[in-house]
């Protein structure tokens, strides 16, 4: 069993995963902040490829993704810093990104890479379905990589069922129809289509993420979901603390 | 139909529609209705009377004879400079409008390089009387001042695009970020035949007017519908695929895309992405990308804001992949050289964007009676800024 699914069998609620960006604040901090969220008691870690044109990230990310570009990250170095990790790591550990630094990498040689270093899913948001099945499934599936797609409150529940079939791991929610970034509080509204989702009783599990920044908006999250994603929010307290102090900020969002 | 899009939205290994979730909704939208909507009679109706009344069409197919002696060749100049707000770009826009109408969005943004294609959509939101936002890099409005004035005037909000180099691939991030966070009411014009299917497809089908009007104009002129060359400048690619369009097919219809070199193909500075692109994903479509070995999309230049695209669209990269369409690249200095020796031989200043296209008539060796149509995309009122600070005339 590859550990997503290890972990979503074994705990239904209040999943925290947290995202963060590969080589962001400085190049060596990938390893460390993955090492600190494991003790802090983070469930999943997602880790950001950076790319140089983001489009679906808001200003925090941006800046995070120009940072560790500027440092040097790369697919490559960043496979390698996996390895590492997983010297200590049993986390989940979810790579997200844009395609186009991964069709250079080669997919294939990434899909054996990353399996080979650790990674257990990705999580390729201008991957659209229709371009998985016809190209990259095959793949995918022979290194054991879980693909995760995102829904929006604007997808169809036709489209969120077909995705749900395509589907192995877990579902990413997008909170709203927006790119990442904190916002406060959830609406009414947004509380609705997290009711919506609830009740379409999905086979796979699913988290809420962009907007969660707050212990108020991960309990939120987590009254209809299995979990929710943090990742502007902590890509903020890393840059305000230089890499420090994570296991303050899991503590401020994390339910007791 | 080889060169035409396949139901998937393909141009061979190129296209398709890379998008996030977020915006699958409108794109898919647009996807299932485009085609039904501009063959629709009362559409039809529509845009060839704007096209006519509006925007001042068809455009003269004018026969520079100067230029011809000069270059020793039948050399025609498809003016499209003539048309209303000066480049070809409002051919699409007026395209896109009626399409946005038709889909009940209240809302218009569009992305803009050289400020043509946003002064385009200002235009027609300001007839249409519809809300507009153009996104366009800082530093193409410090360059396209004039542009940016008028987009104002017309009534349309200018968004400064402040990432990355602050130029077209930047400005069309934001307006991409833009249309994720406003997914029901608002469409996305985009400028050219780049983006996720349908808009390549889409933007050459509007912009394939300058192709259809050069057969006719041709029949009357020579009495008979294909030139020997059709030569056009490419930064997404839309006055190209236009003049194209309706010679694809026409094997015998030399095809002559003009990329912008920058400072040299091999400076480091430079747009020319057939000659240093390999394929990649950007703005919803696989096509050629200036990019890095790590696959992080490279910042181009040019001297001018129209061309300064790290792409092309799909349909190009499929061109020149099937050689269909040959590839050549003018330098920064060569195309200012070009745009002014037109000024001079013919009495029309170019848009330096179409100015790159005249700088090949030096490099191509025509026969006495090659007719060659060259696309005169825009005219340099825009540009006189640049035009000066280069000063040698
Ligand atoms: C006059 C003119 N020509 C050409 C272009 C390049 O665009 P495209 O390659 O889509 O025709 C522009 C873009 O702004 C333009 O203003």
């Amino acid at each position: 069993m590859n550990r997503i699914e290890e972990l979503f069998s074994r705990k239904k609620n209040n999943i925290l995963s947290v995202f963060y960006t590969a080589g962001f604040p400085t190049l060596s901090d990938t390893i460390p902040i993955a090492t600190e969220l494991e003790k802090s008691g983070a469930d999943v870690i997602e880790i950001g490829i950076p790319f140089s044109d983001p489009i679906a990230d808001g200003p925090v990310i941006q800046e995070s993704n120009n940072v560790a570009l500027a440092n040097g990250m790369n697919v490559s170095l960043l496979l390698k810093q996996v390895k590492g990790m997983r010297q200590t790591v049993k986390l989940p550990i979810v790579l997200m990104g844009y395609l186009n630094p991964i069709i250079q990498f080669g997919v294939e040689k990434f899909c054996a890479e990353a399996s080979a270093a650790g990674v257990d899913g990705v999580i390729l948001p201008d991957m659209p379905m229709i371009e998985y099945e016809r190209t990259y499934q095959q793949l995918f599936l022979r290194y054991h990589l879980l693909n995760t797609f995102l829904v929006s409150p604007t997808t169809s529940e036709e489209r969120i069922r077909k995705i749900d079939a395509a589907t192995k791991g877990f579902i990413y929610a997008v909170s709203s129809s927006s790119t990442t970034g904190a916002k406060g509080d959830f609406t009414l509204e947004q509380e609705a289509y997290f009711k919506r989702l609830q009740q379409l009783n999905l086979a796979n599990p699913f988290l809420i993420g962009f907007g969660v920044s707050n212990k108020t908006t991960f309990a939120t999250a987590c009254r209809y979901a299995n979990g929710a994603i943090v990742g502007s929010a902590f890509i903020s307290h890393l840059r305000q603390q230089q890499g420090r102090n994570i296991k303050s900020f899991i503590d401020s969002i994390k339910l007791v | 139909m080889k060169y035409q899009v396949d139901e998937n939205g393909y141009y061979g290994s190129f296209g398709g529609a890379f998008i996030p979730e977020m915006l699958y909704p409108n794109v898919e939208e647009l996807r299932e209705h485009y085609l039904s909507i501009v063959r629709e009679e009362s559409f039809q109706t529509e845009f060839q009377n704007l096209l006519h009344d509006f925007v001042g069409r068809p455009t003269p197919l004018y026969l520079g004879k100067r230029l011809s002696e000069r270059y020793g060749a039948k050399i025609y100049l498809k003016r499209e400079d003539l048309c209303h707000t000066g480049a070809h770009k409002i051919n699409n826009t007026i395209g896109q409008i009626l399409v946005a109408q038709r889909l009940g969005k209240k809302k218009i943004i569009a992305e803009t390089g050289a400020g043509q294609h946003g002064v385009a959509t200002a235009t027609v939101c300001a007839l249409m009387g519809m809300e507009c936002i153009v996104y366009m890099g800082e530093h193409d409005m410090a360059r396209q001042r004039p542009n940016v004035e008028r987009m104002r005037i017309l009534g349309t909000k200018v968004v400064p695009a402040l990432s990355g180099s602050k130029t077209l691939k930047d400005a069309t991030n934001e307006a991409m970020r833009h249309w994720i966070n406003h997914p029901t009411d608002t469409h996305y014009i985009i400028g050219s035949v780049v983006g996720p299917h349908p808009y390549p497809d889409m933007v050459a089908r509007f912009q394939s007017v300058i192709s259809e009007e050069i057969k006719q104009q041709l029949i009357t002129e020579i009495g008979n519908p294909s030139p020997d060359y059709v030569i056009a400048c490419v930064g997404g690619g839309s006055n190209a695929a236009g003049a194209f369009y309706h010679f694809l097919n026409d094997e015998h219809v030399k095809l002559v895309g003009v990329e912008a070199a920058g400072k040299g193909v091999d400076s480091g500075q430079s747009a020319a992405t057939t000659a240093l692109g390999k394929a990649g994903v950007l703005h919803g479509s696989k096509t050629l990308l200036m990019q890095t070995t790590d696959g992080q999309v490279v910042e181009p230049y040019s001297i001018s804001a129209g061309l300064d695209y790290p792409g092309i669209g799909p349909l190009h990269a499929h061109l020149f992949e099937t050689g269909r369409v040959t590839f050549l690249s003018a330098t920064d200095d060569e195309a200012m050289e070009a745009g002014i020796e037109l000024s001079r031989t013919e009495g029309i200043i170019p848009a330096i964007e179409t100015a790159h296209a005249l700088a090949v008539l030096s490099k191509i060796e025509f026969d006495k009676d090659d007719v060659v149509v060259i696309n005169l995309s825009g005219r340099g009122d825009k540009d006189l800024d640049t035009y000066i600070k280069w000063g040698k005339y």
